[in-house]
């Protein structure tokens, strides 16, 4: 069977590249001792399958990861087992089954939603680039490509803009089953994060997965933190998360219940 | 008032590469409580944190220090080019990555020693610390700089800069200089001067600063104490029992790659087989070996609560050691590793048993393989002591390719004692023919000659030796480019001879030298052993302020009974033990290991009072390298192992 969990990647962590996360991610799920699948061949390696590469400095609520596990276990069961094993900052909010026949995370999702910090800007001030952002027809936008620069039109995948109303607020992690070892941040080391207005953005994952920092570029914004918060898949007209949340059950939910 | 320097630093982040080398997070990491009564240590590794992360020197001091009530420890590296900036241009000082607090505020900056070229980091580290790189410079206040490792065993080339050197294994000295600062009120006591007298009173333990060194004639006279009460001659410390010391109990699991990114279980310390090019083996002496049934416990722990899957047996030749059979059989067959998790056995012996071994632990993933004979002919083999035959080059390296390895890497020195153009142009010829072996058994094979030049180092039978020039290592490598130029299947790696001559400066170095490193740092010459940022030039301008050639310092041939820089420490190695070494190797004349053979009476199992913790009195299976087996052929070659070539010329002949 094949466990898809969502996971958070937020504090410290957040700076820790999409590699590294795949690679302390084999080793929670090794530490766990759960039953996790291995390609065959001469360099066999756990099979597991990550969706849209974070970039670097970014936090998200919602990574998505696929565990293909040699024996069927309740989704559940795996979120609850690995859990203790993360670093701070890395929590399994959601677990559920990957449906058979359903593409790969990488494939499957089009678009988005991120909140992005824009330090030292008013909601009000921030509006109107808004509207001149979205009012434009094309947003050049220049990147590498094989030692070669190109040019790129931003606009189409830019779905949807917006200044959110209030301030993001800060986000803790999800409570979990058992110690970490990594004990939380300190309250000092709580991030200070001077006021700033917050963008609310989505953007689209095809042709190429668009970033925050190219957006803050076309709109000449200073970019602060960046956090992904919903990831979403198209199909037949209607925008699913990889995980239906309404099938799916949330580690908060369970915890506090209990 | 908070202590973190947490919301300074983070801003920074998002300006430099790899900006989780800056946030620890590791599993395994402490955060300790800092309070009155616990000396605070930050343990710092002078190179990035990718290198420097994994050294379990630093890792074993950092549990041991945090498991005693008087102490705590935590860590930080030499932060990369990109950070040191945006930290100094925005004024945020060395720090901590446990809890982001400034070095300044520790009582100790303990240093790791474990390469010449990093010293300038040092310097770099104690000036972003905040601190006077001078020792005498810093205010009675100021944290004290430790230093140990390989490199304290020549301390005078950061003699100006370090407070204390301590020589040997630093599990027991750790807690004792612990005591004595608790003793003194921490480094802030007033009394810095008695603070450091009393620091040079315990065991293994060197304070320059009670030293005077004096020169004649611009060659150093004398390293001796300024007063009385302390030692003429400083002991290493060695651990007797390793059984006693099972660190690290919590390796360090980090959450970016690094070098060496596997559990790592330390089997034995020490080494006899006697090479005398190498320090590590003379100044590690005596053999003390682990309990297997220890190593197999801390394998199995360790794998469970890191979730490595490799584990790295480690030692200065693991296939040395008497449980190795047993030990790699329990790894591979325990059902809770499922076959997923590859053994690693760092300094290979180079003999088929050893190929057996690895091919037993490398059931998959069977990319290359690393043998290091060291010297291209059985000659100079026997002048280095690295008593590798033909036969057994050869065996490994046919069972190596017969068992599906299709690249083997070699290691060799150039610039060793009494060389001649043959035996450099005998590691073209040795490359060849290994090429040759692994074409009859796969279509394409590499064979790899990696070649050092060859520095002489302290406390070794080659210390008088002088180091070739950086012309001749040229020209020795320009032989062996020539000679591969056409050869298929191998290829040439050779390190810069020019940093093989600044790595020289400083191996042998006096006092002196001080001057020359903190001449290259101040000129902005830190990560030296990183090729992009290494730059003989400021070498060159920093001898030459200081009055120093590199003709005296490191081309010189010393004499037997001229004072060095390093008589005064001591790695329980008696000197004439070494002289006589060096003239046997002269003499072309091999050593067998003195584990399986009579005492050679180096010193160091009598002046220390520790003997060789070997749990087998037989030397191990199939072992190469003079354990009793017979070496007078050893220049000779199977013929089943004569190339075509070799086969006409001999008919034709």
């Amino acid at each position: 069977m094949i466990a898809r969990l969502k996971f958070t990647k937020l504090g410290k962590v957040r700076w820790t590249s999409h590699r590294d996360v795949a690679r302390m991610w084999e080793r929670a799920l090794r530490r766990a001792g759960l039953p996790v699948a291995y390609s065959g061949g001469f360099s066999p390696r756990p099979r597991l399958s990550f969706g849209l590469a974070l970039p670097t400095g970014c936090e998200s609520l919602a990574e998505y990861l696929d565990v293909a596990l040699e024996t069927d276990l309740h989704p559940e069961d795996v979120m609850h087992a690995v859990a203790p094993e993360l670093p701070a900052g890395v929590g399994v909010v959601a677990s559920g089954e990957a449906t058979s026949g359903s593409g790969s995370l990488q494939e499957e999702v089009s678009s988005c939603t991120w909140e992005i910090h824009v330090p030292g800007s008013s909601p009000e001030g921030l509006r109107n680039s808004v509207s001149e952002t979205m009012a434009a027809a094309h947003l050049p936008v220049e990147r590498e490509r094989k030692g070669r620069s190109v040019q790129d039109d931003l606009r189409p995948s830019l779905l949807s803009l917006s200044v959110a109303d209030c301030a993001m607020h800060q986000v803790h992690e999800p409570e979990r089953p058992s110690p970490q070892h990594m004990s939380g941040p300190h309250p000092q080391d709580q991030e200070q994060h001077p006021p700033a207005a917050v963008l609310v953005a989505e953007l689209a994952t095809r042709p190429r997965g668009v970033r925050p920092v190219e957006l803050a570029h076309v709109m000449g914004i200073e970019l602060g933190l960046s956090r992904r918060t919903r990831q979403w898949i198209e199909r037949d007209g209607s925008k699913y998360e990889p995980l239906d949340e309404r099938a799916a059950v949330a580690a908060v939910c369970v915890e506090r219940a209990s | 008032m908070s202590t973190s320097l947490w919301p300074r630093i983070e801003p920074l982040l998002a300006r430099v590469t790899k900006p989780a080398r800056y946030i620890g997070g590791e599993l395994g990491a402490r955060e300790p409580v800092h309070e009155p009564g616990r000396v605070a240590w930050l343990l710092v590794y002078p190179d990035t944190y990718e290198i420097g992360l994994p050294n379990q020197g630093l890792q074993i001091l950092y549990e041991i220090l945090n498991e005693r009530d008087d102490a705590l420890a935590e860590r930080a590296y030499a932060p990369w080019t990109d950070m040191e900036r945006q930290m100094r241009d925005s004024g945020v000082p060395l720090f901590s990555l446990e809890t982001a607090r400034a070095a300044a505020d520790f009582d100790v900056l303990a240093f790791n020693l474990s390469a010449e070229l990093t010293y300038t980091n040092l310097l770099n580290l104690i000036d972003l610390a905040g601190l006077p790189v001078r020792s005498r410079d810093r205010e009675p206040g100021a944290p004290l700089v430790v230093a140990g490792g390989h490199c304290a065993f020549n301390p005078e080339p950061l003699a100006n800069f370090v407070d204390a050197f301590v020589l040997g294994d630093g599990e027991e000295v750790v807690g004792e200089l612990t005591e004595v600062l608790v003793e003194h009120g921490g480094a802030e006591s007033s009394g810095r001067e008695d603070l450091l007298r009393a620091m040079a009173r315990v065991r293994g333990v060197y304070v320059p600063a009670c030293y005077e060194a004096r020169y004649e004639g611009g060659r150093l006279a004398a390293v001796a104490p300024r007063f009385g009460g302390v030692p003429e001659r400083v002991e290493k410390r060695v651990v007797a029992d390793l059984a006693q010391w099972p660190y690290p109990k919590q390796q360090l699991v980090p959450l970016v790659e690094v070098v060496h990114d596997r559990l790592n279980v330390e089997v034995f310390r020490g080494c006899t087989r006697g090479c005398r090019f190498c320090q590590a083996g003379m100044i590690t002496r005596p053999v003390r070996e682990r309990p297997s049934a220890q190593v197999d416990r801390m394998v199995r722990e360790g794998l469970a609560r890191t979730g490595y899957d490799e584990v790295a047996l480690t030692s200065l030749s693991s296939a040395d050691f008497s449980g190795i059979e047993q030990t790699v059989a329990s790894v591979i067959n325990d059902p809770e590793c499922s076959g997923q998790v590859s053994v690693s056995l760092p300094s290979l012996r180079v003999d088929a048993f050893t190929v057996g071994l690895a091919a037993e632990i490398q059931k998959v993933r069977r990319t290359g393989l690393t043998f290091a004979p060291e010297g291209g002919t059985w000659r100079m083999r026997q002048v280095i002591n690295k008593l590798i035959r033909e036969e057994d080059l050869y065996s490994a390296v046919d069972s190596a390719f017969a068992q599906g390895w299709r690249r083997v890497k070699l290691y060799f020195l150039i610039g060793l004692p009494t060389e001649t153009d043959e035996d450099v142009l005998g590691i073209a010829e040795l490359a060849r023919r290994c090429a040759e072996i692994g074409r009859g058994y796969h279509r394409n094979v590499t064979v790899t000659a990696s070649v050092g030049g060859f520095v002489p180092k302290p406390h070794t039978p080659f210390q008088w030796f002088g180091q070739n020039t950086i012309e001749e290592l040229r020209r020795k490598v320009g032989l062996l480019r020539d000679a591969l130029r056409s050869a298929r299947g191998v290829s040439l790696r050779w390190h810069d001879p020019e940093a093989t001559a600044v790595e020289g400066i400083v191996s042998r170095g006096d006092r002196r030298v001080g001057e020359v490193v903190e001449h290259v740092w101040r000129a902005g010459g830190t990560f030296q052993e990183w090729s992009e940022h290494f730059d003989l030039g400021l070498w060159m301008d920093g001898l030459e302020a200081a009055g120093l050639t590199l003709s005296e310092t490191v081309y010189r041939h010393r004499e037997q009974h001229e004072v060095l820089p390093w008589d005064h420490v001591s790695a329980a190695l008696h000197r004439d033990f070494l002289w006589q070494d060096f003239e046997e190797a002269l003499a072309e004349h091999g050593l067998e290991d003195c584990r399986w053979t009579p005492c050679y009476d180096c010193g160091a199992c009598t002046g220390l009072g520790v003997e060789h913790v070997v749990a087998s009195a037989q030397p191990p299976a199939g072992g190469s390298q003079g354990t009793g087996q017979d070496i007078s052929g050893g220049d000779r070659m199977p013929v089943r192992f004569l190339g075509s070539d070799a086969v006409l010329a001999r008919s034709g002949a």
